[in-house]
């Protein structure tokens, strides 16, 4: 019972996988980032009033 | 020998995706995008009042992202017709880099993040209206009138037309005839633009059964259609100048296009040999992109030019 195994590898990716999801990760970040960027912004200009507008 | 035995269960093969950045770029369709961009500036700009900057970038940005989550939804749900026509096999969906189910996710939070956007930091009217106008391309135009009845376009095209009015009711909170106006030129612009298309790609849209105009009625009907739908295009695109809405510059510019248009909608009517036909039909195609740019385009010079003359002056 205490026969040593080696860790399952699992799936391996590819190198292009590894490339395209590494990228595809970046541009989900980025898009967050000007997401928070924005609700920054908007919350600046809109200053006291940012939760007090039409509806 | 472990309690399960692994030989018997057949497990389906992973799907790793290798779908790029530029994949998700395609799916939104950035040349609509672009031309839903500039409709939807010209309608910030010519709403009165002032708007802050911050928030008119953020309003199209919004309508940009929502345009394009249409266009990925709506690629999500033709990607058998994508795949047997010509102009549209190399899409990501049946090139089999991004699957159904990617490109419905990816939409689907692309939208959720727009509208909700829209709604928080500009108003909820703008919101609710960019929410409508996806739901109008997607549920309306793609999944019930796309595969059923010849005036697809012809309906389906007033999601197409919204983006203006959506900027407007950012930019005011409220909507008049202005932006009406607006909405009836991209409207009626649609029908003779489309059915252009359809004219000269009308064996892949019969190959993919859609039942497009030309399909469906034939060539012939197709083009009396395209001349009714031009004369009524020029016909409202000048309306708004001896209605007071827009100025003579504005006027003059409709009349001039529309002239060219109408012209080129009469050539498409009376070339019926194949090869001459083909010829008419790409340019009235390209003429009204050129046609809808210039229209807008004045109006945005327009607004412009008037905005800044007194501090020129």
């Amino acid at each position: 019972m205490d026969e040593k195994r080696e860790p399952e590898q699992g799936i391996v990716l590819t190198e292009a996988q590894l490339r395209s999801r590494r990228r595809r990760s970046i541009a989900i970040a980025l898009a967050l980032g000007v997401l928070v960027v924005l609700f920054f912004a908007v919350t600046l200009v809109r200053g006291p009033a940012v939760l007090n507008r039409p509806f | 020998m472990s309690v399960v035995d692994h030989s018997a269960i057949e497990l389906p093969a992973v799907r790793i995706s290798e779908a790029d950045v530029g994949d998700y770029i395609a799916l939104l369709k950035p040349r609509v995008m672009s031309l839903v961009i500039f409709t939807a500036l010209v309608g910030l700009v010519l709403a009165p009042g002032h708007v802050h900057p911050v928030l008119a970038f953020t309003s199209l940005l919004c309508i940009a992202v929502g345009a394009g989550a249409s266009g990925a939804l709506n690629m999500a749900l033709e990607g058998d017709i994508d795949a047997v026509m010509t102009r549209t096999a190399n899409r990501p969906i049946p090139r089999g880099r991004i699957t159904k189910a990617e490109a419905m996710a990816f939409g689907m939070t692309l939208a959720f993040f727009s509208v909700m956007t829209l709604g928080i930091l500009v108003n909820w009217y703008a919101g609710g209206l960019l929410a409508f106008t996806i739901f109008f391309y997607v549920v309306i135009y793609t999944l019930l009138l796309k595969r059923r009845t010849a005036q697809n376009i012809v309906i389906g095209g007033a999601a197409g037309s919204l983006p203006p009015v959506v900027a407007w009711v950012a930019a005011t909170g409220s909507i008049s005839i202005e932006p009406v106006l607006l909405f009836l030129i991209i409207f009626f612009w649609t029908p003779p633009h489309f059915w252009a298309l359809a004219l000269f790609r009308s064996d892949d849209y019969a190959r993919a059964g859609v039942p497009m105009l030309p399909v469906v009625a034939g060539p012939d009907a197709t083009r009396l259609q395209i001349l009714l739908y031009t004369i009524l295009l020029v016909v409202i695109a000048a309306a708004p100048w001896p209605l007071g809405y827009f100025d003579w510059i504005y006027g003059v510019t409709s009349l001039v296009l529309g002239a060219g248009m109408l012209a080129l909608a009469v050539n498409v009517y009376r070339r019926r040999e194949r090869s001459q036909s083909l010829r008419a039909t790409r340019k009235l195609f390209a003429f009204s992109i050129l046609y809808l740019f210039a229209l807008f385009a004045t109006l945005l010079i327009e607004t412009v030019v008037r905005a800044v003359m007194p501090v020129v002056g």
